[in-house]
């Protein structure tokens, strides 16, 4: 039973690991392409981890798992993050049809 | 006292990590490598830790801690079902742009927290976090732009909870 269950969140994370990936090829601007390879790689990663921990039990391999998922947690918003302030201040322009943007408009303005 | 709550945080994970919890009995000797090394880190890295150690004895803020883990959690699961239905629709339903919201945060571990969630919110990313509090968020669908604050609900949910675990 738990095995089954541990099995079924792993299947669901690999579809949402392909599901971001798919949406980082649809996807026009780097931006959006950050947000698909951001929320659902992290959760598909995650629903991995999970799913080894509930097929791992309470063993040092969940508490590996454990760390992993936390880590990754802490780290894949902060590497967006660095990603996108980089891209936009080195000159990667939104998508044409973006409908706003204030930090052009303040960095003009300043 | 920052150096030694530091201390205690390393040697969590250094447990996490090592599990000395044998079914043979517990491992003392790789607790006691953990628990030298936790003091050297301890030591080291104390004064870049935290600087007001007193708040970790409240236990007001570890209930809202909880509650921030749910919240999260909820927006996190909203976010990647949320980013998936727009991927694999076929006419790609985004309306992408760069917004400008006003934090009320003033600590800035705080506000890099905050910056960090709303990584996981629905379709928003920060892009720049400015000197006077302003936050410029990439938002993958805005609404409507002729309201002030198109996203700003966005980052109330997370700020009200930040504001009483941080400050």
């Amino acid at each position: 039973m738990r095995e089954n269950i541990g099995f079924a969140l792993m299947c669901f994370g690999v579809i949402f690991d392909a599901v971001g990936c798919v949406g980082l090829i649809r996807l026009p601007d780097l931006y959006n392409r950050l947000q698909a390879s951001l929320k659902c790689v992290a959760m598909g990663t995650s629903l991995i981890l999970l799913g080894t921990m509930v097929i791992a039990g309470l063993s040092p391999l969940s508490a590996k798992a454990f760390l992993c998922l936390l880590f990754i947690l802490i780290i894949s918003p902060t590497t967006e993050h660095a990603l996108a302030r980089a891209s936009y201040i080195g000159g990667v322009k939104l998508w044409k049809k973006s409908v706003v943007d204030k930090f052009k408009e303040d960095i003009d303005k300043s | 006292m920052r150096k030694i709550i530091l201390a205690l945080f390393s040697l969590i994970v250094w447990v996490l990590l090592v599990w000395p919890f044998t079914p043979w009995g517990f491992d003392y000797q790789s607790f006691l490598v953990g628990i030298i090394v936790s003091i050297f880190v301890g030591i080291l890295f104390g004064d870049v830790f935290t600087e007001s150690p007193h708040k970790f004895f409240e236990p007001k803020r570890y209930m809202w801690f909880i509650c921030f883990v749910f919240v999260f959690f909820w927006e996190f699961l909203h976010a990647s079902f949320d980013f998936a239905y727009r991927v694999l629709h076929p006419e790609l339903p985004i309306n992408p742009g760069i917004i400008k919201v006003k934090t009320n945060l003033k600590k800035e571990f705080a506000i890099g927290i905050l910056a960090n969630c709303i990584g996981f919110a629905p379709g928003a990313v920060t892009v720049e976090v400015s000197e006077d509090n302003y936050l410029y968020i990439h938002m993958a669908f805005i609404r409507h732009i002729g309201a002030e604050e198109p996203g700003a609900y966005v980052i109330r949910r997370f700020e009200r909870i930040l504001k009483r675990i941080f400050e």
